[in-house]
C-alpha cells in the first residue's frame, strides 16, 4: 500500500515536472542490453496515465500483463556539488519497479531513465571554477529508492576536467541490490588523460549514459559425477586409432631399423672377414693346424 | 661458467613438475621452529616425588604446559582453542593436571607425565559466573578423589578418576557472586562464600558427600563492601568496607555469620586506592596502596592487627605450607634494576627464610606475578625457588640469588612483523667469530664427498649433518649476497620489540619500549603496527635503518596514539611521541626525504591527516603531491566504504603545518538488512609484478589489470554471521566486491548463493583468491577471480613492441573508465583455514604459491596454477603447453607440500612472505604461539646451486678430467712416435 502511495506521489511530481518546466531532454539514452531501448520520458508518462494504453502498447501474454500490472514507476533525484559546496538538485532518475512473480519482497528496478536539468549560470561559473582548479565535481543519489533518502546518500566524484568533450559527457553505472543503491560509478564514458588538460566544453549540455549493473552470479564449482568421468575415459579410448601406426611407434621402429641395418652390415663384414681369415689360416696350416683353430675361436 | 650454465639447465629440466618435499636430513638446514607458551597466569609445582621436577602452568594463550624446573624446557604442552580460556589449574591425585576452562564449563584432566588428556567433563549451568576449582587433599581415604568445580552458577563434584559428575548444586539463584569454596580440614562440609546483590555476605554449608544443602545464611553489613573477599583461614574471611578505610573480618563457622569491623589507622596516611590482594596467605591479608603493601594479621578471636608495611612491593605469592606445618610466602620488591625476593614465615613475622637481591635486566619491566616452591637443600634445610612473571611476559626462575633460566614468552603473542636488512660487511669489522678457515672448509667438503661416495662411517655422517646444521654462514650478522639473512623485527602484545635473526631464530636484541609504559594519560597501551621508517640505501654503511612502532592508549578509536622510533640494529628507542592524536590508519607514502625517512600520513579519528616526519622538508614534498593522495576507510559497524582525498592544511589549530584536512569523495553503502562486511584484502604495497601481459595458448595476449588501488571486500547476509550450520543455504548469501579505492568504482560484484564466512582472502597481481564455506555442498571452497584489462586488448602490435613505441609507460588515470574482464572459478578445498598468504619474490618472475595456514596449524604451499580460472576439463595440447591443468572439482593436498613438514605452528595467526634477493627464493615466517621460519623456492632454486652442492666433488672431477686429458695426450704422443718409428 505504502509503495503505491509513494509511487503515486512520485508520479504526480513527475507530471508537475514535465508539464511545468517543459524540459526537453536531449540525452542519448544508452540502456543496458538486458532492458532494451525505449522511448523518452514524456511518451511513457503519457502511456502510463492510461493503463489500457500500456497493455495495448505491449502485445504480450496475459500472464505477463499481470506482472506488468504490478510494475510501478518511481523517481529519485540526483544531486550535485561543486568542490566543497552543498548538494543541490541536478536531475531525476525514473525507473520501473518490478516485483518478481515469486515473493513480493524481491523488487528490482528496470528501465532506468535519467533527465538532467541544464546548468544555470551560477552553476556554469562554479563548474568553470572547478575546471580551473582541477577540483572535484561530485554527485549523490539516495541509497534506497523507495524511502528517500534511505540510510545515507551514495556519493561519487570525478575530477571536473574529465567531463568536457564537445559537450559534457557523463556515464553512470548503478549497482543495485533490490531497491537499494549500493554504489554509483560516475565519470566520463571514455578515458581521462593524465595530466589533465584544461578544456572548456563547447556546449553546456550533458550527454548522459546510464547503466544498471546487475550482480553477477559466481560460477558453480564443477562437480564431476561418475558418468562424466566414464565418458571422458571412453572418448580418450576412441582417440588413439586416429593416429597412424607409424606415428605411434616411430620411436621403436627407427632404432629397430638401425639395429637391423647395423646387424646386416656387420653380417656382411663378418662374411668377408671369415673368408679372408680362412685364407690366412690355409696359408698357415703349414706351420700348425692347432694354432689356426685358436685364432678362429678368438675371432668369434 | 659453462658448467654452471649446464647445471642450471639440468636443474631447470629436472624441475618440470615442482615438488617441495624435504629429505629427512634437510630438516633444520634452512628452517627453524620455536615453541612458546605465552604469559603465565597460574603455576602449580610438582616437585614432591623423585624424578623430574616440573612446574605446570596455564597461560594467556590458553596453553597448559609442563616445564622442566632445571632448564625451563617444555616437557609437554597442550593448547586449547582461542575461545576456551583457562580459568583454574590444579593437580589432583598427584598424577593429573586438572583444568577448568571456558568460564567454568569444561573440566579436563591431563596426565602429568606426558600431557595426554585422561578425561573431560562438561559442566552445565544456568548463567555465567566466576569459576572456582577446589581439589581437597584430605577428605579421608575413600573420598580423596573428589574435585569441586564451580562455574556458571553451579557447584559440581567430579570424580577425579574418571570425570564422572557425582552431584550438582545450583548456587547462584539470587545473583550471588560466589567467590570462595572452603573445605575445612577433617570435615565433611564445604562452604561456598559469596557476596549477594544487596552487598550482603552469603554462606552456603554443603555436605561434601552428596551435595545436600545443610544451611544457607546471609547477613548484610551496614555500608556494604567493596572489592573481593580474602580468605586468610578456613574459618574467617576478610574484606574491605565500601569506604575502603576499614577491614571487616567475617566468621562463618557452621553457617553463623559474625562481623567484626576494624579501623586501620595506617590506611589513612596513604593516598590512592586500597586493594585487597587476592593472594592466599595463611592467617594474613595483604592490602596494596600506592606500591606499598600492608600486611594485616588475623588473630584467632577475629581481631586484626597491622604487622608491617613494606614499600615498593610488586608481587606477593600465595602461601606455601611445607614440613611441620610451617607456612611461608614470597614477596618481590623492585627498585630500579634490582629486585629483592624475600620469603617470610606467616607464623613468625620477624623471621624470614630467604632474602635475596638480584641484579636485573631493565628490559623486563616490572614483576607481575610470583610463585614460590620449596626444596630440601643438601644440608637438609629448606630452600626456596621462585618463578616470576614479568611485565614483558617473560618467565624466570630464581634460585640461590640467581636467574636459573628465562623464557621469552612475549614471542607467543606477536602483533606485527617487519624486516630489516643486516649491516653491510665492512672492512676492518671483525666477524671472525663465525668465520672458519680454509682447512675446515676443505675438511667439511671431504666428509661430504665421502658421504656421497658411500664411504663414510656413521660417525662421519653425523659430523656432516652437524656441520650442515651449524653452518656458521647462516647466522652471520652481515648482509649476504642472496638476501637470506635478515632481521625480523616483531612487535609483541607486551609492548616489547624483538629482533630475530632469520638464520637461526636467535634474539639479536629486545626492548621494552618506554612509549608503552603505563601512565596516567595512557591507561592500557598496546601496539598496533610496525612500519619501516628509514631504510638507508645511499648511506647504508654509516646509517642504521629504523622502524616506526604505532600504538594506542586504549581500546576506543579516539584514544591517544603512541609513536615510537627504534633503531633496527641496536634496538635503541631513538625518539617517541606519546600521547599524540588518535590513530585509525597509518599510510606509508611512496616518498622519502633527503635522509631517506619514509613519509607517513596518519589519519586520526576525526578524519584529519597528520604528516610524519614533522620537518618542513617533508611538508614540501607532500605539498607537491597534495592532490594525488587518496585513501579509503572501511566502517564495519555501519557497513560503509568511503573514499577521501587530502585537501589542504587544517584551518583550526593554525600553528600545525603538519595537519591536513580531507574531504569525502565517494561512498559505497551496503544495505544493513542484507549485507555485512566480513573481510577485506588489498595487494601488498611492496609487491612487484614482472609481466603485465599473459600470452594465451592461441598466441593471444591478455593484459593483466594491475592496480595498486584495488580492494577486495566480502559481505554476507546478517543471518549468516553466525557459526557454520546456524543458517539454511537459502538465507545465506556471500557477496564479493572489487572496488577501485580512488574513484569508488565497483569493478565487480559477484554473489555466491548458499555460502557463508569466515572469508580469508589474499590479493596479488591481478588476482584474488578467497576461502569460504559452501552450505549446499557442505564443504569449504576456494574461489579465484582474475582481472584482465580489455582497454589494452587491441594494443598488442608486435612491431610497436619491438620498436619500443608500445605505450606501457604512459600515466594511467583512475578516472578513465576501465574496461575489464574478470574470470573466476571455484574449487572445493578440504581444510578450514586460519590464514592465507602468497609468496613474493624480489622481481616477481617466479611463479606464485599460496601459503595456507590450515586448521591443523600447518602451512600448506599450493601452486597458484591449481587456482586458475582457465582450467578446462580437457585442455588442448596448446593449453597443456601453457601449463593449464585439467579441471578438477577439488584442490589437491599433497602431503609433501606442507612447508612445515612434521612441525606444527600452534595457534597459527599469520603467515608472512618476505622476498629474498635471490629471485627464486622467498622467506616464510609463520607465527602464532610458536614461530616457524623457512625458505621456499616455488619454482625450485633455478638461479643458484643448493647449499649442499658438493664443490669438492666438482673440483675432484675437474682435476681427474684434466689429469686424464694429460695422460691420454702423453699416451697418444707416445703411440704416434711408435707408429712413426715402425
Amino acid at each position: 500500500m505504502r509503495t503505491k502511495s509513494v509511487v503515486a506521489a512520485g508520479f504526480f511530481l513527475l507530471l508537475i515536472l514535465t508539464t511545468s518546466r517543459g524540459f526537453q531532454s536531449d540525452e542519448l539514452l544508452v540502456d543496458d542490453e538486458e532492458f532494451g531501448l525505449e522511448g523518452g520520458i514524456r511518451s511513457r508518462s503519457r502511456s502510463r496515465s492510461d493503463p489500457n494504453n500500456v497493455n495495448a502498447a505491449t502485445p504480450q501474454s496475459t500472464r505477463k500483463r499481470l506482472v506488468s500490472d504490478s510494475d510501478s514507476k518511481i523517481q529519485f533525484p540526483l544531486e550535485h556539488a561543486f568542490g566543497d559546496s552543498n548538494f543541490s538538485p541536478a536531475g531525476t532518475f525514473t525507473a520501473r519497479l518490478k516485483s518478481s512473480s515469486h515473493g513480493s519482497q524481491m523488487q528490482t528496478l528496470t528501465k532506468l531513465r535519467f533527465s538532467r536539468n541544464a546548468f544555470t549560470e551560477t552553476e556554469k561559473e562554479d563548474f568553470e571554477k572547478l575546471l580551473k582548479g582541477d577540483d572535484f565535481y561530485r554527485i549523490r543519489v539516495p541509497s534506497n529508492v523507495l524511502n528517500l533518502p534511505g540510510r545515507e546518500y551514495v556519493v561519487s566524484s570525478v575530477k571536473a576536467r574529465c567531463l568536457p568533450r564537445d559537450g559534457l559527457e557523463e556515464h553512470f553505472v548503478m549497482h543495485m541490490d533490490g531497491v537499494n543503491i549500493l554504489a554509483v560509478n560516475y565519470g566520463s564514458p571514455g578515458a581521462c588523460q593524465y595530466p589533465r588538460q584544461l578544456k572548456f566544453p563547447a556546449k553546456w549540455s550533458f550527454n548522459s549514459h546510464t547503466v544498471l549493473k546487475p550482480t553477477e552470479q559466481a560460477p558453480r564449482t564443477p562437480i564431476f559425477s561418475e558418468v562424466v568421468v566414464g565418458e571422458n575415459a571412453e572418448s580418450d579410448e576412441v582417440q588413439p586409432p586416429e593416429r597412424s601406426f607409424w606415428a605411434k611407434y616411430w620411436m621403436y621402429l627407427i632404432p629397430l631399423g638401425l639395429i637391423v641395418m647395423n646387424a646386416m652390415t656387420q653380417a656382411m663384414n663378418m662374411a668377408e672377414e671369415q673368408t679372408s681369415g680362412q685364407a690366412g689360416a690355409q696359408g698357415q696350416q703349414a706351420i700348425g693346424a692347432q694354432r689356426a683353430q685358436n685364432t678362429v675361436v678368438r675371432r668369434r | 661458467m659453462a658448467i654452471r650454465a649446464f647445471l642450471l639447465c639440468i636443474i631447470l629440466f629436472s624441475s618440470s613438475y615442482t615438488s617441495f618435499a624435504l629429505y629427512e636430513d634437510q630438516v633444520g638446514l634452512m628452517d627453524w621452529h620455536q615453541q612458546y607458551i605465552g604469559k603465565v597466569k597460574k603455576a602449580v609445582f610438582q616437585t614432591q616425588k623423585a624424578g623430574r621436577k616440573r612446574v605446570v602452568v596455564s597461560t594467556e594463550e590458553n596453553a597448559i604446559a609442563a616445564l622442566d624446573l632445571r632448564h625451563g624446557e617444555i616437557f609437554w604442552r597442550q593448547i586449547l582453542g582461542d575461545n576456551d580460556v583457562i580459568d583454574e589449574i590444579d593437580i589432583a591425585l598427584g598424577k593429573y593436571v586438572v583444568t577448568l576452562s571456558s568460564g567454568g564449563s569444561v573440566l579436563r584432566a591431563w596426565n602429568l607425565p606426558d600431557g595426554q588428556m585422561v578425561w573431560e567433563s562438561f559442566l552445565l549451568g544456568s548463567k555465567p559466573s566466576r569459576s572456582l576449582l577446589l581439589t581437597p587433599t584430605n577428605f579421608g581415604a575413600d573420598k580423596d578423589n573428589v574435585i569441586l568445580a564451580y562455574g556458571n552458577g553451579c557447584l559440581h563434584a567430579v570424580s577425579s578418576i574418571d570425570g564422572d559428575i557425582l552431584w550438582k548444586k545450583e548456587l547462584a539463584e539470587n545473583g550471588i557472586d560466589v567467590q570462595h569454596l572452603v573445605h575445612p580440614e577433617e570435615s565433611d562440609t564445604i562452604y561456598a562464600l559469596g557476596i549477594g546483590e544487596a552487598s550482603q555476605f552469603e554462606a552456603y554449608v554443603i555436605n561434601a558427600r552428596n551435595g545436600e544443602l545443610l544451611k544457607h545464611s546471609s547477613k548484610g553489613f551496614p555500608g556494604g563492601f567493596s572489592g573481593d573477599l580474602s580468605l586468610p583461614t578456613s574459618e574467617k574471611a576478610v574484606m574491605l568496607d565500601s569506604s575502603e578505610s576499614s577491614l571487616v573480618s567475617v566468621s562463618f563457622v557452621g553457617g553463623e555469620i559474625k562481623f567484626q569491623e576494624f579501623q586501620i589507622s595506617d590506611l589513612q596516611g596513604y593516598s590512592g586506592e586500597a586493594v585487597l590482594l587476592p593472594s592466599k596467605l595463611a592467617g594474613m591479608v595483604a592490602i596494596k596502596i600506592d606500591r606499598s603493601l600492608l600486611l594485616v594479621k588475623l588473630k584467632d578471636e577475629g581481631t586484626l592487627e597491622v604487622v608491617d608495611t613494606v614499600p615498593h612491593v610488586e608481587a606477593v605469592s600465595d602461601s606455601l605450607s611445607f614440613a611441620e606445618g610451617q607456612t611461608a610466602f614470597g614477596l618481590i620488591q623492585q627498585d630500579g634494576g634490582k629486585i629483592q625476593l624475600s620469603v617470610k614465615s606467616s607464623n613468625d613475622w620477624k623471621s624470614h627464610f630467604l632474602k635475596e637481591s638480584i641484579e636485573f635486566d631493565q628490559q623486563r619491566g616490572l614483576v607481575h606475578k610470583v610463585f614460590i616452591n620449596n626444596y630440601v637443600r643438601t644440608d637438609r634445610t629448606y630452600g626456596f625457588r621462585a618463578l616470576i612473571v614479568m611485565e614483558d611476559h617473560s618467565l624466570l626462575l630464581l634460585q640461590q640469588g640467581a636467574v636459573v633460566w628465562n623464557r621469552e614468552d612475549a614471542l607467543a603473542s606477536i602483533i606485527d612483523v617487519t624486516t630489516s636488512e643486516l649491516p653491510v660487511q665492512k672492512d676492518g669489522v671483525s666477524v671472525a667469530k663465525v668465520e672458519h678457515n680454509l682447512f675446515e672448509w676443505l675438511k667439511g667438503h671431504l666428509l661430504k664427498l665421502k658421504a656421497t661416495l658411500m664411504l663414510a662411517t656413521p660417525d662421519d655422517v653425523a659430523a656432516v649433518q652437524r656441520i650442515r646444521l651449524q653452518s656458521a654462514e647462516k647466522s652471520k650478522m652481515t648482509r649476504d649476497h642472496n638476501g637470506f639473512r635478515k632481521l625480523l623485527i616483531v612487535l609483541t602484545r607486551a609492548g616489547k620489540l624483538f629482533a630475530l635473526h632469520t638464520g637461526d631464530g636467535r634474539i639479536v636484541w629486545s626492548r621494552l619500549l618506554n612509549a608503552f609504559h603505563k601512565s596516567g594519560t595512557c591507561e592500557s597501551p598496546r601496539g598496533i603496527k610496525l612500519h619501516q621508517w628509514q631504510v638507508p640505501h645511499h648511506h647504508a654503511l654509516d646509517e642504521n635503518p629504523s622502524v616506526l612502532v604505532v600504538g594506542t592508549c586504549g581500546h576506543n578509536s579516539d584514544a591517544f596514539g603512541i609513536l615510537s622510533f627504534v633503531d633496527a640494529y641496536k634496538g635503541e628507542e631513538l625518539n617517541y611521541l606519546a600521547p599524540v592524536h588518535s590513530i585509525t590508519q597509518v599510510i606509508p607514502l611512496p616518498f622519502t626525504d633527503s635522509t631517506e625517512q619514509r613519509l607517513h600520513l596518519i589519519i586520526d579519528a576525526e578524519g584529519y591527516g597528520h604528516l610524519y616526519p614533522r620537518t618542513p622538508e617533508a611538508v614540501d614534498i607532500f605539498q607537491k603531491e597534495l592532490g594525488n593522495i587518496y585513501w579509503y576507510s572501511v566502517d564495519i559497524n555501519n557497513n560503509l566504504l568511503k573514499g577521501h582525498v587530502v585537501k589542504k592544511n587544517c584551518k583550526e589549530g593554525i600553528a600545525d603545518d603538519y595537519c591536513f584536512e580531507s574531504s569525502d569523495l565517494w561512498s559505497v553503502i551496503f544495505p544493513s538488512d542484507s549485507e555485512k562486511i566480513i573481510a577485506t584484502s588489498t595487494r601488498k604495497l611492496s609487491e612487484v609484478v614482472h609481466t603485465q601481459a599473459k600470452v594465451n595458448a592461441d598466441q593471444d595476449v591478455l593484459y593483466k589489470y594491475i592496480s595498486k588501488n584495488l580492494l577486495f571486500l566480502a559481505t554476507v547476509t546478517p543471518k549468516a554471521m553466525g557459526d557454520i550450520g546456524s543458517v539454511t543455504p537459502e538465507d545465506s548469501w556471500l557477496f564479493v566486491y572489487l572496488v577501485d579505492t580512488i574513484t569508488g568504482r565497483v569493478l565487480l560484484r559477484m554473489s555466491h548463493h548458499g555460502c557463508q564466512g569466515p572469508v580469508h582472502a589474499v590479493f596479488s597481481e591481478n588476482w584474488v583468491v578467497y576461502h569460504y564455506f559452501n552450505l549446499r555442498a557442505h564443504r569449504y571452497e576456494m574461489s579465484v577471480v582474475e582481472i584482465y584489462d580489455q582497454s589494452r586488448a587491441d594494443n598488442k602490435d608486435v612491431l610497436k613492441l619491438v620498436l619500443g613505441k608500445h605505450n606501457l609507460s604512459a600515466p594511467v588515470s583512475s578516472y578513465s573508465r576501465p574496461e575489464i574482464m574478470t574470470k573466476s572459478q571455484s574449487y572445493f578445498f578440504t581444510h578450514s583455514v586460519k590464514a592465507v598468504a602468497v609468496t613474493s619474490t624480489a622481481k616477481g618472475i617466479t611463479s606464485k604459491q599460496l601459503l595456507i595456514g590450515t586448521i591443523g596449524d600447518q602451512v600448506l604451499a599450493l601452486d597458484k596454477r591449481f587456482l586458475d580460472p582457465r582450467r578446462t576439463l580437457n585442455p588442448t595440447q596448446a593449453e597443456k603447453e601453457e601449463g593449464i591443468m585439467p579441471l578438477t572439482d577439488t584442490l589437491p593436498i599433497m602431503p609433501q607440500a606442507f612447508v612445515t613438514h612434521a612441525l606444527k605452528v600452534e595457534g597459527l595467526r599469520s603467515i608472512i612472505a618476505i622476498p629474498a634477493k635471490l629471485e627464486s627464493t622467498t622467506l616464510i615466517f609463520a607465527h602464532g604461539v610458536d614461530l616457524f621460519f623457512t625458505r621456499l623456492a616455488p619454482s625450485k632454486t633455478y638461479d643458484s646451486l643448493t647449499d649442499d652442492f658438493n664443490y669438492a666433488l666438482l673440483l675432484l672431477t675437474i682435476v681427474a678430467l684434466v689429469i686424464s686429458i694429460f695422460v691420454t695426450w702423453i699416451w697418444s704422443e707416445r703411440k704416434d712416435l711408435q707408429e712413426k718409428w715402425r
